[in-house]
This record gives structure tokens, C-alpha cells and sequence, in this order.
């Protein structure tokens, strides 16, 4: 049987399980999609005694409080390892990424094991967040005194 | 109808994480890196607000959300006390999530114990 690159590309595309890709991206968005909501629960309940941006932040504390825990318990990289995206891109992962070091290097010391690996990821995040955040602040009020 | 937007806005956003996953070889740092100074962006052009307006924890929860939180703390201490606040403004807004990821961190070194990522 001869086969053009393009019959075989056919052929093998209807042989394969669907993308993976596509798996990925459903377990991203029904797991980052629930981590969220919870989020919006907590936001609605935070909402009854305080003001917006201060349920905001309480928000964000309950979360990574939550992933703390249940990445103390193993539970969150379980997780993680079927939701992609979906477990990193909240601030659950972002909570994950300071603690799960946190407990990987104890054995390192408590000073340059703990203290300095929990920002591995967290550095650079907050690094560029910041010196973005400043650059824009430079330029809004550049804006301010021109305009 | 605020739950479902978190919903689906949320789950939207990781989804766009997971397909730069899985189409380009960014680690997860460089993506949280991204997302944050994504947000700040998106905050400065005025297209975040409308977002979290629309979406609450949807919108504010993902990483893009700490970017927008970064920025608008900035503008708002700007607007406060002038120049310094590019200073401070950023770190004021963002320290509830940053000290708590740093306490709880210290908290789970002290009671948690290494485990096989499997």
C-alpha cells in the first residue's frame, strides 16, 4: 500500500486517542474553574462583614491556606499532576510553589534550606510583579503632571 | 450568575496556562512570572477591572488578579502621595497573600514531612 505524507498524517491522526491537549485543557478549566468558585465562595461570605478589597485579601489568605494544608497532606501535587494549569495558575498553586519547598528543604537547614528555597518560584513573581507594577506607577504620574 | 462567571472566567484563564503548557516549553515559574506582569498590563490599560467587576474570584483569584493588585495599589498610593507611592503601593496591596504564603510555608516546614512527589 503506497500512502502520501498527508493520507499517512490522516491515517495516524484517526489511529491516535484524542489530543491530549484537549484532556488537558478540560481537567484545566473544570479544576482551576472549582478553585475559583470556592474562591467566590469564600469572597461572598468575607462580603458580609467587610468591604470589597478587604474580603479580597481574605479570600486570597483562606485559599492558600487551604493549599498549605493540602499540600502538607501530598494532596494538592496529586492534583496538580492531572490539572496542569489548573492547579498552577490560582493562588493556590502560588502558595504551593512557597510551601511545598518549604518541606522539601528542611533537611537543609532552616536558613539556607527553608527560609531562602521558598523563593525559588516566589522571587521572580514577585520581583517582576513589582518592578511592573512600579513602571506603570512611574508612568501614571508622568500622565498626572503632563496631563 | 456571580458563581457561574468565577466559573468560567476562572477555568478560562487556566486554560490559556495549560495551553502554553502544553504548545511551548515555559516552565511553571516563567509562567506565574508571566501572568503576574500580564496582570499588571492588563490592570494599566484598564482592562482588568471590568473583568474582576464582571467575574469576583474568577478574575482576582488566578495570578493575573495579583498583577492587578500589584497596580492598582500602585495607583492608588500614587494618587495618595505622589511619586513615592510607585514604592509602595504594589507591596501594601499584595501583602496579605504574600505573608501568608510565607507563614503557612514556615508552619507546614515545621509540621510537614518530605514525601515522594508521586
Amino acid at each position: 500500500m503506497k500512502l502520501n505524507p498527508k493520507e499517512y498524517a490522516h491515517m495516524v491522526s484517526r489511529a491516535s486517542p484524542p489530543s491530549p491537549a484537549v484532556r488537558d485543557c478540560l481537567w484545566a478549566f473544570f479544576v482551576g474553574g472549582g478553585i475559583c468558585l470556592v474562591g467566590e465562595g469564600l469572597r461572598q461570605f468575607f462580603l458580609y462583614w467587610y468591604d470589597a478589597s478587604l474580603a479580597g485579601t481574605l479570600t486570597s489568605i483562606g485559599l492558600i491556606l487551604l493549599s498549605a494544608i493540602f499540600t502538607t497532606l501530598g494532596w494538592y501535587q496529586k492534583l496538580a499532576a492531572k490539572a496542569g494549569a489548573g492547579t498552577l495558575v490560582p493562588i493556590t498553586g502560588f502558595a504551593n510553589s512557597v510551601v511545598s519547598p518549604a518541606i522539601e528543604f528542611k533537611a537543609e537547614g532552616w536558613v539556607t534550606g527553608v527560609g531562602a528555597k521558598i523563593f525559588g518560584i516566589a522571587g521572580p513573581v514577585i520581583a517582576y510583579g513589582t518592578a511592573a507594577s512600579a513602571l506603570w506607577g512611574l508612568l501614571y504620574w508622568l500622565q498626572g503632571k503632563v496631563g | 450568575m456571580n458563581y457561574l462567571w468565577a466559573f468560567v472566567v476562572g477555568g478560562l484563564i487556566c486554560v490559556v496556562g495549560q495551553l502554553l503548557i502544553d504548545y511551548t516549553s515555559l516552565s511553571p515559574a516563567r509562567i506565574l512570572t508571566g501572568y503576574v506582569v500580564g496582570g499588571v498590563i492588563l490592570s494599566a490599560a484598564g482592562l482588568y477591572k471590568p473583568l474582576v467587576d464582571l467575574a469576583g474570584a474568577g478574575a482576582s483569584v488566578p495570578l493575573l488578579g495579583f498583577g492587578h493588585l500589584l497596580a492598582q495599589g500602585v495607583r492608588q498610593a500614587v494618587d495618595q502621595c505622589g511619586l513615592p507611592g510607585i514604592f509602595t503601593g504594589g507591596l501594601t496591596a499584595a501583602s496579605g497573600g504574600i505573608a501568608a504564603s510565607l507563614l503557612f510555608a514556615l508552619l507546614a516546614a515545621l509540621v510537614g514531612k518530605s514525601r515522594d512527589q508521586n
